[in-house]
């Protein structure tokens, strides 16, 4: 009985607490974003790309009071809400929160002046693609227990490989091969340090990051620099128009004009998801991750499950390797992959370890990336500096948990012992 | 309670016999071993990128000694650059000590000294930096974010440094010392609070906070701390904020590396005899054991990244104050990483995070000549780095290629899964 009313009581508090929050996100919303704006003034939102005209839809555009008005006043109502009656799902009261302060954002930004909401949305996804890649990577390896860490050097030596194989034989695609197989080389080596050798997991991952920054940058200041043209400047994939679907409003321009890369993520993230859920190898997966010496006992080979997905996962975060060269910019630059790598293992706790949730919550860190680059455009009065920290604070609140606590398989990251 | 004390003094002593006492030997090997089997593998890359073994195999045919013996022109004249770069010639230190006891004049013997105390210039922040991370991994914490807290560190010492004025030295100083090391703690603290509160693991945070702090610095250098003119660094410190030099101008030898040695015995002390390192130790070695003995798992999480933040920031403070003055951008590049291989090649010990705090000292300050003298990149240094750390961290590999019977003893696990 005591018992029960202590939770009751604790429950009380955390109710009141977090709608509490959620009040003085409010009126956070109010104060930082009300100042400056003037009666009338309009914010404009681009709803089309200049290619896809056949079904154009009108741009939104929003009185910038009124509607930073209503979005305070409507997280405030939400907080009295939580605090009078308690809302069940935690997810869905911090997804609307979270909307209501990027739309208000996003509002202010534009005060004035106007931004091209699908062109955003889109270059969203483009940058989610590399952190995509990471996190199915990290999905794959770590639903058969083998937690690599090093994924951001993986991506680095394919990018490097990727690059120099497609400038130095002309060949786009097998660039994409080349960095592909190099991925899938390197996952190989830190599958047979942690599973042959027991190698701690993670400074094995630490290991491979190491050594990849200093090779690429040994092999970019020894000849990348000086030969350029002849090791360096291979072009990028052009990007592909897939006929009628993209002339769908909205979706279209967002989904079906992208390069090779982009589709090919897409289409992993569906491969992923099925075959972990509905084939006898996902299984087998999943319950090598889960307990193998269960599977064991059933017969299942833990150590090739384990070396199997961890090469397969090279090649993915291999594939993430090829997007930062032949995918973007046609060239590699030292240390090019600036963190991706790990913010693809964020993405991958935040998603639960699995493929769509690991796809969407890429997602939230490509906009976070792509909302900073278009406010530098916009010229915002915070620094450039200040708002590239975005994806980056965003991964440290998504990994608190707050947002709903993830579960990792349970044995995640131990080395298997045969008996 | 005496009995509790018992079983501390003969764990210490224990943990002591292995590192250094009947087994000094073997706990030495591995790591010996280690560096030595990276440097070979070093050598190869050198010798596979240099453009004089390529032309001379392509005569293989007629002539394959010439083929060989251009490896190993190679590999000798790059590191025979890096040991002379790094340690300089004992001939030319005799040669400059016996024209300082005849002359008095200590010109040559400057300057035969000079690669040795620079090597001793750049082991100072990495005995800080791993110092840091090796209190980590005695209580189970990976903290790759020593490079972002040592830039913090620097930047919190250089704004100590150039802000304040007029104050004498032995209080400004240590003002100066102790902003980089409150810098520091604060950076590792966040991590440290997230994994305790919400078990985020510290790995994906601590580097989130490292590029944190180098946007942040992007900012602090182009505005708020950035010297007058058009240069992105901040401006220099006060004369008084600076540590002492023990030689005159291009010497840049100082009282740091004095520091970094207290450091390191003091980080010693409270690791092995004091009441609150024998808990870190044990929530390293037994979270759930620790608990049920009573032990705060949580407080002892935050109070490690603290202390760990601390240490990677006083590096920040002896590299500003005792070597470069002013802080610019890429101050701290590669340090994290560098940290986190020499306090796996020092077991975590303290004592043996300076052993390699030094040898690493003299790998990348002699980096720094072989580059100009035989063209090497100096990221040569960074792939040495990594292999050793995959051998000392695999040492069933050593063993398999030097066919050797030995047991390390206490392989520690050094880190855990993901939120646990």
């Amino acid at each position: 009985m005591a018992v029960q009313s202590t939770s009751q009581h604790t429950a009380q508090r955390n109710r009141l607490t977090v709608g509490g929050i959620l009040i003085v996100f409010g009126l956070l919303i109010f104060l930082l974003f009300t100042p400056g704006t003037e009666a009338g003034q309009v914010a404009k939102f681009g709803m089309n790309l200049k290619s896809s005209a056949a079904l154009p839809i009108p741009d939104i555009t929003l009185p910038v009071q009124a509607s930073i008005y209503a979005l305070s006043i409507l997280v405030v109502f939400l907080g009295a809400f939580q605090m009078a009656r308690g809302i069940r799902s935690a997810g869905a009261l911090f997804g609307i929160v979270a909307f209501a302060f990027v739309a208000a954002f996003l509002i202010w930004a534009t005060k004035g002046k106007s931004l091209s909401l699908i062109g955003m949305l889109s270059s969203s996804l483009v940058r989610a693609t590399p952190i995509a890649l990471a996190a199915l990577c990290g999905v794959i390896s770590e639903r058969a227990a083998v937690v690599n860490i090093g994924i951001e050097g993986i991506m680095l030596i394919s990018a490097q490989a990727s690059v120099v194989a497609a400038t130095m034989s002309g060949s786009m695609t097998l660039g994409l091969i080349v960095g592909v197989l190099v991925g899938a080389l390197v996952a190989a080596f830190h599958a047979f340090l942690v599973i042959r050798f027991k190698v701690d997991q993670i400074v094995s991952g630490v290991a491979i990051n190491i050594f990849a920054t200093g090779a690429t940058s040994f092999l970019s200041s020894k000849y990348l620099q000086h030969q350029g043209d002849l090791l360096n400047n291979s072009g990028t994939y052009p990007i592909i128009q897939i006929p009628l679907l993209s002339k769908i409003p909205v979706l279209g321009p967002i989904l079906f004009e992208n390069n090779l890369v982009v589709y090919l993520m897409l289409l992993i993230v569906i491969v992923m998801h099925i075959v972990l859920y509905y084939t006898p190898w996902g299984l087998r997966t999943r319950a090598v991750g889960e307990h193998p010496k269960a599977a064991d006992t059933l017969g299942i080979n833990v150590f090739f499950v384990r070396y199997v997905n961890v090469i397969v996962g090279g090649m993915i975060a291999g594939l993430g390797g090829v997007y930062f060269t032949l995918g973007s910019v046609g060239r590699f630059d030292e240390v090019m992959t600036a963190g991706k790598g790990f913010i693809g293992l964020a993405a991958m706790i935040f998603g639960n370890w699995n493929p769509i949730g690991a796809f969407t919550s890429s997602l939230i860190f490509g906009f976070a990336d792509s909302l900073q680059i278009k406010m530098q455009i916009l010229s915002v009065p915070i620094p450039s500096s200040i708002l590239a920290m975005a994806p980056y604070i965003v991964t440290m609140i998504v990994l608190t948990g707050v947002v709903g606590r993830a579960i990792p398989p349970a044995a995640d990251g131990v080395a298997y012992e045969k008996q | 309670m005496s009995a509790n004390k018992e079983i501390k003094k003969t764990e210490a002593r224990s943990s002591l016999a292995k590192m250094f006492g009947g087994s000094a030997f073997q706990s030495l090997l591995i790591p010996t071993l280690a560096v030595f089997i990276g440097l070979v593998i070093g050598g190869l890359v050198i010798a596979a990128t240099d453009a004089g073994v390529a032309e001379a195999f392509k005569n293989f045919s007629s002539d394959p000694g010439a083929a060989f013996k251009s490896i190993w022109t190679a590999i000798a004249t790059a590191y025979g650059a890096l040991f002379y770069g790094s340690l300089g010639s004992p001939r030319e230190i005799i040669a400059g000590f016996k024209a300082l006891q005849a002359t008095g004049d200590n010109d040559a013997f400057l300057k035969a000294i000079y690669p040795l105390t620079e090597s001793l210039v750049t082991a100072t922040p990495y005995i800080f930096a791993g110092l840091a991370v090796a209190i980590g991994f005695r209580c189970g914490l990976f903290n790759i974010g020593a490079e972002g807290q040592f830039f913090m560190g620097a930047l919190g010492a250089a704004y100590v440094g150039y802000s304040l004025k007029g104050l004498p030295w032995f209080v400004h100083l240590p003002l100066a010392i102790l902003g980089g090391g409150l810098a520091g703690a604060i950076w590792g603290a966040v991590p440290g609070y997230l994994k305790a509160k919400f078990g985020a693991h510290e790995v994906v945070n601590t580097i989130m906070m490292n590029w944190i702090a180098f946007r942040l610095s992007d900012w602090l250098l182009t505005g708020p701390m950035m010297t007058a003119g058009f240069r992105p660094v901040t401006p220099n410190i006060q004369k008084t904020a600076e540590l002492p030099r023990f030689f005159e101008d291009p010497l840049r030898f100082n009282w740091g590396f004095v520091l970094a040695l207290v450091v390191a015995w003091l980080v010693y002390w409270f690791l092995f005899k004091t009441t609150l390192g024998f808990e870190i130790r044990s929530v390293g070695a037994n979270p759930d054991g620790s608990k049920y003995a009573g032990m705060s798992v949580v407080r002892n999480f935050v109070l490690v990244m603290v202390l760990s933040g601390a240490l990677a920031g006083l590096a920040g403070s002896a590299q500003v104050l005792g070597v470069d003055h002013w802080v610019g951008q890429g101050f701290s590049a590669g340090y994290g990483f560098d940290a986190i291989a020499l306090a796996l090649l020092g077991k975590s010990h303290p004592l043996g995070v300076v052993l390699s705090a030094i040898l690493f000292g003299i790998l990348r300050s002699g980096a720094t000549r072989m580059q100009s003298l035989a063209g090497i990149p100096i990221d040569i240094i960074s792939i040495i780095q990594g292999l050793v750390i995959i051998f000392v961290a695999a040492p069933a590999i050593i063993r398999w290629l030097f066919r050797i019977r030995i047991s390390t003893g206490d392989e520690t696990v050094l880190t855990r899964g993901w939120g646990k």
